[in-house]
């Protein structure tokens, strides 16, 4: 029987992680919960094992019956009946299996009825989910909102809502974009009051762009400070959906990721609960769940580049022209093979990433219950420092990479890849959203940037290039030099102390230090594990050269220049307030 | 409703489904080391017909069986994985080499030793011999009635069950009293996923004789957690008759297996006039191939 978590070794290659062994001690609390649930874990290896075996449930429910729907999701698509969003029959079978498999809220503490899941291992299944079907993917994921209250919800609020995810198969939605706040959070007007009679928030208002925007609970973005403007005055709220005081006013027609519902809501007087403080909603709250989700992102992402590079491979082995398969011209298996040793990079990167957040997250749990001790706080600063530059890093790069991947996959199709006939052309469209959604990869770079300015990054690279064993291999030299290159030119860009010109060379920065990071990843997993080990040698030599480019184009870039690119002179800039 | 005890029978069968160009020997007997084994996928619909029931009925309890060698427990895992209660394992040396007939013997002497039950169920048949005997040879025997090519209960009350039997041409709708027999066909709901938790809760459930010496970490956790202990009963914990079982208690004696290579060597060209094609249709008729 196919199963996309068997058919991937990389993935138990990841899990057998150094760091992850810590991330599992601190999340299991030291396998205290065995004594109080029988199907917690008793040690490590138990720990692993089972996060094995829920995985490959995973990956036989992706493989035979989200992947095998994926075509009919997203001709049918969702539509409105009643006020009521229904999904596309394969839709609601998709997520049937998984809550029958007991796969939501994954990653919810046991009292929770949750599976106590780290990070790292329910990223693994978003993105096997989303190599079968990335529209899918989204209503799936947005059980993150679970993680959400249960960071910053009430006592109350927890045990009221975070069981039904896993009782009952409840669905979330992230609703926070509106006509006039896309990146721009700040300008959210939906207004939220309390109503001293009632003792009771009140939310009016419309809400735009809202993936799942029907779902059970809603986690809401409102302004509950009348007469601000900016982000101080915005709360968070959680709106239960058996209030029935939302209207879906509108389902959006889009390019891709067309099985997953797309919502205007209206808003009338409709009843929500305050999570945390008030006034905390965009500045803290909505900044973790955008975190996660930017993971969620990167996850989807390099799923999405492992289904395009599959076709691609299944089509190159098939298709015969001039007597031979595809697979045997050298055009078409550079291509390939870039696919591979790409997603080999990203993956490395993704989970990498995976494990920062992780630890962090253990660490503030731990600190729920205890003061760290001064080592430990050191610890978590460390991991937070880097999980906060890594996350847009990878959001931005597996976006863009899964992008120019499925177009390499349908350029290999053919004129076949155009029409509909293969899974291609799907693929190709669903990729699209990734570079947009939960923060456009300006945006990541405008984040990832300050990983390159407080020098993170580099702090990072050299903490990568003690790990590897052989002094001497060229792959190593080869990232030296892009290593000095990188950090010549980026204090050449910090020395002039322009924050224009910062912004403005940002993503070709963020991009040369991501290559070199991944390159050593790649390299340290290749003392490991062979399989890394043309992967890692074909994707230094491939970024080198994108590198040195970026370099070059920056070595030769005159401030002044800045000038010609402008488009709106001085005067016609609008500042909206 | 009262709460139901259900048995429901499985087997673990060669994956003959999967089969490999070494799967036969030379003279015609199957090579067992080169078949996975599966389990029997008409037996998996009856365990989802079984949990379909407990959902519905509070407080229902399922219970699977099945005889077979050691290895036969990963369906019992399997089973509990998927949501039932306990598993019960027959195994004995003596049992092996069992036709339809000793079989049934045997399921029945274990069906007997159970508090209780209201309904037996199995598949249909199984993958490996294709006989579809077991289940109603079991119910002749326990004196019950049966229901077979069942794929979906209408309605069960104390002391009925009306369910919809799936034939050749058609379904009919029949009632049976309480106990009976059902055998489940493959057109009745595929069975439902493996659940996580259920996963981690059962995983180290083992039969005694599965445990190794070595293995003193899974003993305390048996210990400390008696229902990950499969129960495993032998000849002797059914009082079963040693001359109605395994070899010695089946008259069924094969007296040759012939290994056969199916080959294409008839082929009909056909133009594409419209005589050729009615005249291909009324025979694609006639053979009952299309119809």
């Amino acid at each position: 029987m196919d199963n996309f978590f068997n058919d991937t070794p990389d993935f138990k290659f990841h899990l057998s992680h150094p760091l992850f062994q810590k991330v599992v001690a601190l999340k299991e609390k030291n396998f205290k919960e065995s004594e109080q649930y029988d199907y917690a874990p008793l040690n490590h290896e138990d720990a692993l094992d089972n996060y094995e075996k829920v995985l490959d449930i995973v990956g036989e429910i992706c493989a035979n019956t989200i992947a095998p729907n994926a075509e009919s999701v997203d001709l049918e698509g969702p539509h409105l009946e009643n006020n009521e969003v229904i999904y596309a029959k394969g839709t609601t079978e998709d997520y049937k299996a998984l809550y029958n498999a007991g796969l939501i809220g994954m990653a919810l503490p046991r009292k929770y009825d949750g599976l106590n899941f780290p990070m790292v291992p329910y990223v693994m299944a978003a993105e096997m989910v989303a190599r079968a079907d990335a529209g899918f993917a989204n209503i799936w994921g947005l059980q993150d909102c679970a993680e959400t209250i249960y960071e910053f919800g009430s006592e109350e609020q927890k045990d009221k809502y975070l069981p039904r995810f896993n009782r009952d198969g409840v669905t979330a939605a992230m609703v926070l974009t509106e006509p006039d706040a896309g990146s721009d959070l700040q300008s959210v007007k939906l207004k939220a009051t309390f109503d001293e009679k009632e003792n009771i928030w009140k939310l009016n208002g419309v809400k735009r762009f809202i993936t799942n925007g029907d779902a059970d609970i809603s986690l809401v973005l409102a302004r509950s400070e009348e007469g601000t403007l900016d982000a101080r005055g915005l709360s968070m709220f959680i709106y239960d959906r058996n209030d029935h005081a939302v209207q879906v006013r509108h389902l959006e027609k889009k390019l891709g990721i067309k099985g997953s519902p797309t919502c205007e809501l209206v808003f009338k007087d409709a009843p929500a609960e305050l999570v945390g403080k008030e006034r905390f909603g965009l500045i803290k709250y909505v900044m973790a769940l955008m975190n996660s989700a930017r993971l969620g992102v990167g996850a989807q992402s390099v799923g999405l580049a492992d289904a395009a590079y599959r076709e691609a491979l299944k089509y190159a082995e098939d298709r015969a022209q001039f007597g031979k398969v595809i697979l045997k011209f050298p055009a078409v298996y550079e291509m390939i093979t870039n696919m591979k040793v790409k997603i080999d990079a990203l993956r490395s990167l993704l989970y990498e990433t995976t494990l920062f957040v992780d630890i962090t997250k253990a660490y503030e749990e731990e600190m729920k219950e205890r003061s760290l001790e001064k080592e430990e706080r050191m610890e978590m600063k460390h991991y937070m420092k880097l999980a906060n530059v890594f996350t847009p890093l990878i959001k931005l790069t597996a976006s863009e990479a899964c992008n120019t991947i499925a177009y390499d996959s349908l350029q290999i199709h053919g004129g076949t890849g155009f029409m509909k006939d293969f899974p291609i052309e799907r693929i190709y469209r669903d990729a699209r959203i990734t570079s947009i959604y939960e923060g456009t990869s300006q945006l990541q770079a405008v984040a990832a940037i300050k990983g390159v300015t407080t020098g993170v990054f580099i702090e990072q690279i050299k903490c990568y290039d003690t790990q590897v064993s052989d002094k001497n291999c060229e792959i190593r030299t080869k990232l030296h030099k892009m290593t000095e290159a990188f950090e010549s030119i980026t204090n050449r860009v910090l020395e002039l102390n322009n924050n224009e010109l910062i912004d403005f060379h940002s993503r070709r920065l963020v991009e040369m230090a991501g290559n070199i990071i991944m390159g050593y990843l790649l390299v340290i997993n290749s003392q490991k594990n062979e399989s890394f080990t043309k992967s890692a040698k074909l994707f230094v030599n491939l970024v080198r050269s994108e590198n040195f480019e970026s370099y070059n184009f920056i070595e030769n870039f005159e401030v002044s220049e800045l000038e010609l690119y402008k488009v709106l002179k001085p005067e016609e800039v609008l500042e909206v307030s | 409703m009262r709460p139901l005890k259900i048995v429901v029978l499985i087997k673990q069968v060669p994956d003959t489904r999967n089969v490999g160009p070494d799967a036969m020997k030379p003279d015609g007997t199957v090579n067992r080391g080169k078949l996975d084994t599966v389990f029997n996928p008409d037996d998996l619909h009856a365990l989802e017909l079984a949990l379909n029931l407990k959902d519905r009925i509070p407080g229902t309890e399922v219970t699977v069986m099945t005889m077979g060698p050691r290895r036969a427990a990963d369906i019992i895992r399997d089973s509990l994985y998927r949501g039932a209660d306990h598993g019960i394992m027959i195994s004995d040396k003596r049992f092996g080499g069992a036709d339809t007939l000793a079989t049934s013997y045997t399921l029945v002497r274990a069906i007997q030793k159970l508090p209780s039950y209201d309904i037996i169920m199995g598949g249909r048949q199984a993958i490996d011999g294709d006989t579809a005997q077991v289940g109603p040879q079991c119910a002749e025997k326990l004196g019950v009635p049966q229901v077979t090519y069942v794929e979906g209960i209408i309605s069960i009350t104390d002391d009925e069950v009306v369910a919809k039997r799936r034939l050749s041409k058609g379904v009919e709708t029949v009632s049976s009293p309480l106990p009976c027999l059902i055998t489940v066909h493959g057109a009745s709901p595929a069975c439902r996923s493996k659940v996580a938790k259920r996963i981690m809760q059962y995983k180290y459930a083992r039969t005694n004789s599965e445990i190794r010496p070595n293995d003193g970490f899974i003993k305390e956790l048996h210990s400390k957690r008696p229902y990950l202990t499969i129960p495993e009963w032998g000849v002797e914990d059914i009082d079963a008759d040693e001359t109605k079982i395994g070899l010695s208690g089946s008259p069924t004696k094969v007296k040759s297996v012939e290994s056969i290579v199916l080959t294409a060597n008839e082929a009909k060209v056909l133009s594409d006039s419209d005589l050729d094609i009615e005249t291909m249709i009324k025979e694609l008729i006639d053979h009952h191939i299309i119809g």
